[in-house]
């Protein structure tokens, strides 16, 4: 019997701030063309953590546009995030709104620096993460794929460290392997690599460097099928975390046969 | 804060960025009941402090001035 491809096979749980998670994929409800395809996708993903962003009720359309008329939060952990934040008082506010809506003390944290990279502001993210853990938030800090500004969130309180891939929304893939490892290797807290997959492959690659999970949004909604993109992401975050696990074979310049010298005929 | 000059028995606030007339002694129960949403699906900020609980909402009095907020949730990454 062939070895079933299902996250159960990994051991070890993925626990972030005391509360285990039972998919290393985590999905944003953005993007989509309809709310139905939505739901298609994020089932298909297999997802428990959704990310949602907080914002005004369009008072013309009234609260049916927003998305707990779609999204059942007993069936998936609700993540707030603060894009769109500019500044550290901004993402407070809106982590706070979001807390009030009385789901969870979770938050993504994004304090962007740059409106064309929509790179994060790291002066911006240590101080919302400082005040946000003191008030009791579980603080998951979206931010640069740079070890030092990843080690001083974790030292500022943050329940998980969110390395992006490349830049939100580029599909670019993971720019920069080595950084990604390096600060895998280096924090106790889970990493979870946020922004810049743009597919499966992209996933799976992620995935081998060790990190904890993968939260990702364009690269399911903007496909031409996002569910058909959302299983084949949930597999490669599957196939990618087995082969960390198994431990690739080592990298040589030159050839090795993988069949006997031996027993050739004679000439 | 400004005060908005009382018109014609209402008062007037500002919510979600727009002005907006009430009748004077309005509540943000009254508020939302007028705009057609449902409390426990929005959050509410008012005068940029944030109402956490959604009990206040039949007591808490609005004036003329004030700064509303209501927000939910909707698709994000």
């Amino acid at each position: 019997m062939g070895i079933a491809v299902e996250s159960s096979l990994d051991v070890a749980p993925l626990i972030i701030g005391g509360r285990e998670f039972r998919s290393r994929l985590m999905v944003g409800t953005g993007k989509y063309a309809s709310n139905g395809d939505m739901m298609h996708a994020i089932e298909a993903s297999g997802a428990e953590v959704v990310t949602v962003a907080v914002r005004r009720v369009d008072l013309n359309r009234g609260s049916e546009e927003g998305i707990l008329h779609h999204l059942d939060p007993d069936q998936f952990f609700l993540l707030a995030n603060t894009a769109g934040c500019y500044t550290a008082d901004e993402a407070v506010r809106y982590a706070r709104l979001a807390r009030a809506a009385g789901f969870n003390e979770w938050v993504k944290l994004e304090v962007i620096g740059d409106a064309e990279t929509l790179l994060p502001d790291s002066a911006g993210l240590l101080e919302a993460t400082k005040t946000l853990a003191s008030e009791g938030f579980k603080v998951m800090a979206y931010t640069n794929d740079d070890l030092i500004t990843a080690l001083r969130l974790e030292e500022a309180g943050a329940v998980a460290v969110m390395p992006l891939a490349s830049p939100i929304g580029s599909g670019l893939g993971m720019l920069n392997p080595y950084a990604i490892r390096t600060i895998k290797q280096r924090l106790q807290v889970p990493v979870i690599v946020d922004a810049g997959v743009g597919t499966a492959s992209d996933a799976c690659i992620v995935m081998e460097q060790g990190v904890d999970g993968i939260l990702m949004n364009t690269g399911i909604a903007a496909a031409t099928d996002p569910v058909r993109m959302a299983t084949a992401m949930r597999l490669a975050v599957d196939a990618g975390r087995l082969a960390y696990l198994a431990g690739r074979m080592p990298r040589r310049e030159i050839a090795i046969p993988s069949s006997p010298m031996s027993g050739m005929l004679g000439a | 804060m400004m005060q908005a000059p009382e018109t014609g028995g209402t008062i007037t606030l500002t919510v979600n960025g727009a002005p907006r007339e009430l009748a004077p002694h309005s509540t943000v129960a009254a508020l939302l009941g007028s705009l057609g949403i449902d409390p426990r699906l929005v959050v509410v900020e008012h005068n940029r402090t944030i109402l956490r609980d959604r009990d206040a909402y039949d007591s808490l009095g609005l004036g003329s001035g004030d700064v509303v907020e209501i927000v939910h949730f909707v698709g994000g990454g």
